[in-house]
């Protein structure tokens, strides 16, 4: 078999090999892969604002039967929509440029305005996943590797499928039926009970609701917030451990075949030090990459999950403005999406070429 | 990588039996990942049976409201006329989990053709020719990529059907949105396939008899580098249902009178699910579960069979060269949910 397969996650052979002369050092990766996120970042751009121009003008999609003729043509003439397409489009890479995104349809707010209000209530459901997938996926993930096909490691990986193959949105309701309609334990759905929600909203903090209610010191809303956040952090974080789990074993795995463990072991090293120390680390590389990827998943996640509980962020309201059909607001916040999202994939090469040198060549 | 490490040493051709894509794998598998693969075999063919047999299954018709005693009535629980009660639009829950089997199998199948045809054909003209044409069709393949999938088919489904629609519309707009998705991965793969695969002799020998770019393409380059396809399409058809699902949960789906659609009526239980109502929502719920888990386990299993260092195996020291080789690589592909 030859091993001369660029690897596809790795930037294309031009810019590789462009870079392989001057030895590549981390500062030169660095750059070469920022300057890669301006292609990614326009070709989704486009992609978006083409595809959602098919079905035509956004007014018409939006107000279609609820303005008369010709007040629904006026409307358009005055946004612009009745000029040549490459027109529109090339003020909206100015306008993307600049940081408009627009300005939604129906309820008239900036596109930007929209991220900032409800990006952090996504962001704090994230990290709460992110803090679950990790504490549930990784530990679980090793000792799959470490009893691999033993009980324990059938055990986890069909557990592992299974929760794979559920839909974060059917776990959700499932949740919710089981644990807050049946049993009473946690509330049924919202990111905070009426009253914290007010009080919290009316000190002005970050948006992001546990800093808040810590900040506000006040023992209940603390309770109140972390009591809301339980079910949505644990479907979409057991969804995501299921991912992390599965790609720990197999990179474990694979290290564990390496000649330098057989060194370790017939030095007589413990198993459990050749899981934890030995084998683990190496496998950290892909698994950070991985994970880079997985935020992509994670923010899809999100919108599914914030729609099952109402959790009010970025993904609920991507959802009302889907449900009134405003395809301006829809635009901009997935044209933003792809920008957090390249971002992040930057952030995670960056990491994973910092603690790895061989990534960088 | 399967197919191949069998048959190498095996101066006659081995029989049809045991060249089958799927058979194949089920005689080299043991313990545990024969199980799962069983498992996985038998809940999809469960999951085609109800597909192809729905119309008989179903005791109603999916868009049926009345039956010989008038109105099925909202939200009605289970009893002997509505084995799992009704909607809260007065639809039946059982009928509409059977049906709803048909309309994912229609929208995997086309999605499936489209992708595979598409990426395949985007692959081989881009890793065989190269060029500059390669280099756009790898950045623009890397950046829908890195995407997240759901969001990328809601964008598509948004532009091909500007919403709800009917069955056909309704199957191909899904269909057509999960391909969008599809198309960069069954395109990586076998770029990279191909890239890999000109470099080989046997290329060259065509090239000197003097047999045409497109016969070299076509006939030897794209016969041997499909190998890793049946893995990829199991593990993306139990994608395809998944995005089918949240496309409908989230209000892209077909109509209810045009189709039944799990996704939809997900959706419609959401409301069902904080007054206690278990029967609409959990029905259609189960019935994603099992019909991604019957070809996740079937994926999964081949792909363990197809990476020698996750196969289990009969006995201790039955080590290959190719599972050396195997083993000193870094992990390239990982064929996990989103992640190719």
């Amino acid at each position: 078999m030859t091993t001369d397969v660029a690897p596809l996650d790795q930037p294309p052979a031009f810019l590789a090999g462009r870079r392989s002369k001057s030895g590549g050092t981390l500062g030169r990766y660095l750059l070469v892969r920022a300057l890669l996120m301006i292609p990614t970042v326009l070709i989704l751009v486009t992609l978006v604002f083409f595809l959602i121009r098919l079905t035509g003008d956004p007014i018409t999609a939006a107000l279609g039967g609820r303005l008369p003729a010709d007040q629904l043509q006026e409307r358009i003439h005055e946004a612009g929509y009745d000029r040549p397409i490459i027109v529109q489009y090339i003020e909206y890479l100015g306008q993307v440029l600049t940081g408009n995104f627009g300005t939604t349809l129906t309820d008239n707010q900036l596109v930007t305005e929209v991220l900032i209000n409800y990006g952090i209530a996504t962001l704090e459901l994230v990290v709460y996943a992110l803090i679950v997938a990790f504490i549930v996926g990784i530990p679980l993930g090793m000792i799959a590797a470490a009893k691999r096909d033993h009980a324990p490691d059938a055990a986890l990986r069909v557990s592992a499928i299974l929760f794979y193959a559920t839909p974060v949105f059917f776990a959700g309701l499932l949740a919710k039926l089981v644990f807050s309609v049946w049993l009473g334990w946690f509330p049924v759905s919202g990111r905070a009970g009426v009253r914290t929600e007010i009080a919290l909203n009316r000190q002005d903090g970050t948006g992001f609701y546990l800093i808040d209610a810590i900040a506000s010191g006040n023992p209940a809303y603390v309770q109140d917030v972390l009591l809301h956040a339980v079910l949505p952090a644990m479907v979409l974080g057991l969804a995501t451990a299921g991912i992390f789990l599965r790609l720990v074993r197999t990179n474990v795995i694979g290290t564990f075949n390496m000649p330098y463990i057989d060194a370790a072991r017939s030095r007589g090293v413990s198993e459990y030090r050749l899981v934890r120390k030995h084998a683990y680390k190496p496998a950290l590389i892909p698994i950070i990459t991985v994970i880079g990827l997985q935020i992509a998943l994670l923010l899809g996640g999100a919108v599914l999950t914030e729609t099952t509980f109402e959790w009010q962020g970025l993904g609920f309201q991507l959802g009302k403005y889907l449900a009134s059909r405003d395809f301006v607001a829809v635009q901009g916040i997935v044209a933003l999406i792809a920008i957090i999202v390249a971002v992040t994939n930057f952030v995670v090469d960056a990491i994973a070429a910092f603690l790895d040198p061989r990534v960088r060549y | 990588m399967a197919a191949s490490d069998k048959t190498t040493s095996a101066s006659t051709k081995p029989r049809l039996l045991d060249r089958l894509p799927v058979l194949h794998q089920l005689r080299q598998s043991v313990g545990l990942q024969r199980g799962m693969l069983v498992f996985g075999l038998v809940l999809t063919g469960f999951f085609l049976l109800l597909a192809i047999f729905a119309p008989w299954l179903a005791p109603y018709g999916y868009d049926q409201l009345r039956g010989p005693d008038g109105l099925f009535g909202a939200q009605q629980p289970p009893s002997p006329e509505h084995l799992l009660g009704t909607t809260v639009g007065g639809y039946d829950v059982l009928s509409r989990t059977i049906w709803g089997a048909q309309t994912a199998l229609l929208v995997i199948i086309v999605a499936l053709i489209l992708s595979v045809f598409i990426g395949i054909l985007l692959g081989l003209i881009s890793g065989y020719l190269g060029g500059w044409l390669d280099r756009v069709l790898v950045v623009i393949a890397d950046a829908i990529y890195a995407f997240p999938s759901l969001l990328l088919a809601i964008v598509a489904a948004i532009a091909i059907s500007g919403g709800q629609s009917g069955l056909w519309p309704g199957v191909m707009a899904a269909a057509i949105s999960i391909t969008v998705v599809f198309i960069p991965q069954y395109f990586r793969v076998v770029r990279s396939e191909v890239v890999r695969i000109k470099a080989e002799a046997f290329v060259e020998s065509a090239k000197v008899i003097g047999a045409s770019t497109w016969r070299i393409m076509f006939v030897h380059v794209l016969r041997n580098s499909t190998r890793s396809l049946p893995l990829i399409v199991t593990l993306n058809a139990s994608e395809a249902i998944s995005i089918l699902a949240a496309l409908g949960f989230l209000g892209f789906g077909i109509n209810p009178t045009a189709a039944a659609e799990w996704g939809y009526d997900l959706k419609e239980s959401i409301g069902d699910v904080s007054a206690g109502i278990w029967w609409t929502a959990i029905p259609p719920g189960v019935a994603i579960v099992l019909a991604i888990l019957g070809m996740t386990l079937i994926g999964e299993g081949l792909n363990d069979l197809a990476d020698p260092r996750l196969r289990a195996r009969r006995r201790a020291g039955k080590q290959t060269p190719a599972d050396a080789v195997a083993a000193s690589q870094p992990v390239t592909r990982e064929f996990m949910g989103e992640v190719e």
